[in-house]
């Protein structure tokens, strides 16, 4: 019986340049080198270009006066201000619409895509309306319907529609008081923080006690009064106040109180109405995606119908939801540079444009800019893909 | 996999040598034979397509002027409509081969972007438009107002300026597109319109009830609007620079395009020299010896284009101003052909 060391086989004698192995390498250098080398062929061409026309380039523009207004700034902004600080302005503008976008997008396309499945034939035909009109229908088009033909139906600043709470909608966009919290208020961010520690504690401790007794607690109707309750007294034991600057017409517009520009309004709006319709696809393909044995057998353990869904139904919902939501969520994000087209200054129109226009540094701005939004949707997937792996389906 | 391989090193070498060897404008319209002419979306009177979808305007009449001179066919020339964001990314791309597009020349642009500015075709500068109805008599009254803005224009800097300077608040709605930015002025969402008080009245022409609409007096700036081309090619910088003084040597000489035949034989060497009769100023310009009597021909001099398109006569009805001929009070003035 002759017995053979496993593993000290001799390699079979090849030429190197037939050596899978070495080969494998060779091509990826190749490729590597290929593509390294066209890089750099596109940037030196671009440069000796520019220079050929004459073009002053670098980014030290960025530290010069801008010398333009931007009206709708939230970092103090006057026309001293530098270009580094339009770039700053237009990110956080472009910023605020899309995260606000995003959560009444998210609220607005669950309620539809649920409202999709409802029993109930009007609730869901309106839901298939809805969807199939706004979805159907390009973005820029429904941006221009709700800048251009709302605001033309909107009163004069003199003939303003009063709302409750010295509050006032008119053709310069939506006026309504400004709180202006003393300086007793902060024990009341205080109390806030106290209230959600204690709801998140309140939930761990729930949950153990679930395991380990079976015995149920309703947290959620807990929480609340604890989130309504905490902050409400703290306020009312330090004594704090908040008062209110209210708007008041002046010579051509309203003065102070909190300004909610008509460009702002008809972003916000249409990009929450357009992205919600795609949501709503999104959640009532989710939800359809879970077999229908699933409830039968949430059914068969005796499992109420809130339950039912909470643990069995969702859970298993949102591992589909989640991907095509995560891409809605960079839509939002990236058609908000729409914005350019009525007026809404946010970095595209900002930075793309006006501040592009006025330095002539066409690559450095579009770099820039692109950079960013590259920046925003590379974060917005990193925190979702985090989320898509925790409700994944964890195989045992 | 290997001959991919080769084939693909062999392009990326090629297209290492291929840094584009950059061939003189004038031969490139020679070649394709019309003029590439960047325009406004639209002011009336400037440039603007005409109910039949003909693109008219006294900057449109430069670059038809421009074609005659190269193609002795005025028609030989395609607009490609630009917003002011656009344009001069446009122009230093290749994409127009000369922009004439209410345009204003400044030190920076003229320095640091590349392109070169012809000449001034228009005398102009800013002013503001504000409805009757507001009862507002001086732009100092606008503190507080909202202005609506075509974004990427030296109007936006001179109103921050000039907002600034009187130190007033300063409250902007700022447009890529100039027809929003009317638009937006229209449906009420400002009181203030402000861009060069030329195209002012060029768009208040257009409103549904221009009486309601009143310019205010005060002019905030200097605009000279002028045609651009781009920077370093010599020979097309003065064919463009030489098509703006032909129209004006001839407004000077009396030369329009209903004589011009007849001028053919008069003895006035000036305009000998201008028609190509006497000498040829033409073929150093890289064009034949009879291209301003072809731009005069079927475009007209400078005075023809000025009222036909924008004059008393028209709808825009501006008088001529800072852009009469220097010797009738203007400063339009052209160096002598000789």
């Amino acid at each position: 019986m002759t017995t053979r060391e496993l593993g000290h086989d001799a390699a079979p004698r090849v030429s190197f340049f037939n050596d899978p192995k070495i080969r494998g390498y060779i091509y990826q250098f190749v490729v590597a080198a290929i593509l390294v080398g066209f890089i750099a062929w596109i940037i030196g061409n671009t440069a000796a270009n520019l220079a050929a026309q004459n073009k002053t380039t670098g980014f030290d523009f960025l530290w010069k006066t801008a010398g333009f207004d931007i009206s709708f700034s939230l970092l103090p902004w006057t026309r001293a201000s530098y270009y580094w600080e339009a770039f700053l302005v237009g990110i956080l503008n472009t910023m605020l619409v899309a995260f606000i976008g995003i959560i009444f997008a998210t609220i607005l396309g669950f309620t539809i895509g649920i409202a999709r499945l409802s029993s109930n034939f009007i609730v869901s035909s309106l839901a298939t309306v809805y969807v199939e009109v706004i979805r159907n229908i390009p973005l820029l088009l429904q941006l221009f319907f709700w800048y251009f033909a709302v605001l033309k139906a909107m009163p004069a600043v003199r003939d303003s529609i009063m709302l409750p709470f010295d509050s006032f909608i008119n053709q310069r966009g939506i006026m309504v008081p400004r709180p202006i919290p003393d300086e007793q208020f902060g024990f009341t961010w205080i109390g806030i923080a106290l209230a959600i520690a204690a709801v998140i504690a309140l939930r761990i401790w729930a949950k153990r006690r679930l395991e380990a007794t079976g015995q149920r607690f309703p947290v959620f109707l807990t929480g609340l009064a604890i989130l309504i309750i905490v902050p409400t007294v703290v306020f009312a034991v330090s004594g704090a106040s908040v008062s209110f600057e209210i708007p008041v017409l002046e010579r051509f517009n309203f003065k102070g109180g909190l300004q909610i520009p008509p460009e702002f309004a008809a972003l916000l709006f249409g990009l929450t109405i357009y992205t919600a319709a795609f949501i709503a696809e999104t959640v009532r393909g989710g939800i359809q995606a879970v077999n229908h044995g699933q409830t039968e057998a949430a059914q068969s353990l005796g499992l109420k119908e809130n339950d039912r869904l909470r643990l069995v139904i969702i859970p298993q919902a949102m591992r589909v939801i989640i991907p095509p939501l995560t891409s809605q969520y960079l839509n939002l994000t990236k058609n908000s540079s729409l914005g350019a087209a009525i007026g809404y200054q946010e970095l595209f129109n900002v930075f793309g444009g006006t501040s592009l226009n006025q330095t002539g540094r066409a690559i450095e701005c579009i770099a820039m800019v692109m950079l960013v939004y590259l920046t925003f949707s590379l974060l917005t997937s990193m925190f979702m893909n985090w989320y898509n792996a925790r409700v994944a389906l964890v195989e045992r | 996999m290997q001959k991919q391989l080769v084939a693909l090193t062999a392009t990326a070498i090629l297209g290492l040598t291929a840094v584009s060897a950059q061939a003189a404008i004038l031969d490139d319209v020679k070649a394709k034979g019309y003029v590439q002419c960047g325009v406004t979306g639209g002011v009336p009177g400037f440039s603007a397509p005409d109910s039949n979808n003909v693109w008219t305007g006294i900057e449109v009449d430069f670059c038809r002027a421009m074609a005659a001179a190269v193609f002795n066919d005025a028609e030989a020339v395609r607009y490609t409509s630009l917003t002011s964001q656009e344009r001069f990314t446009a122009l230093s791309a290749g994409e127009v081969d000369v922009l004439s597009r209410t345009t204003t020349w400044t030190m920076s642009r003229d320095t640091q972007l590349g392109i070169s500015f012809v000449g001034t075709m228009f005398y102009d500068g800013q002013g503001f438009m504000v409805r009757k109805a507001d009862g507002i008599e001086s732009a100092l009254d606008l503190s507080g107002a909202a202005i609506c803005i075509e974004s990427g224009t030296t109007t936006e800097l001179n109103a921050a300026d000039y907002f600034a300077a009187n130190s007033m608040e300063f409250n902007t709605v700022v447009f890529v597109d100039q027809d929003e930015v009317v638009k937006a002025y229209e449906d009420g969402r400002c009181d203030v319109y402000t861009t060069d008080s030329s195209a002012l009245a060029a768009e208040r022409s257009k409103f549904a009830n221009p009486d309601d609409h009143i310019i205010l007096p005060e002019i905030i700036s200097k605009e000279p609007l002028g045609p651009v081309v781009r920077a370093g090619d010599t020979q097309w910088f003065n064919l463009a620079r030489w098509t703006y003084f032909a129209l004006l040597e001839a407004e000077e000489l009396g030369v329009t395009s209903a004589n011009v035949d007849e001028m053919l034989g008069s003895d006035n060497p000036a305009i000998k020299r201008l028609l190509g009769v006497e000498g040829d100023f033409g073929t150093p310009l890289g064009v034949t010896k009879d291209w301003a009597y072809q731009i005069i021909k079927s475009v007209g001099n400078y005075a023809e284009s000025y009222d036909r398109n924008v004059g008393p006569a028209t709808p825009i009805g501006l008088e001529r101003g800072l852009n009469a001929l220097w010797k009738d009070g203007g400063i339009q003035y052209a160096p002598p052909i000789r």
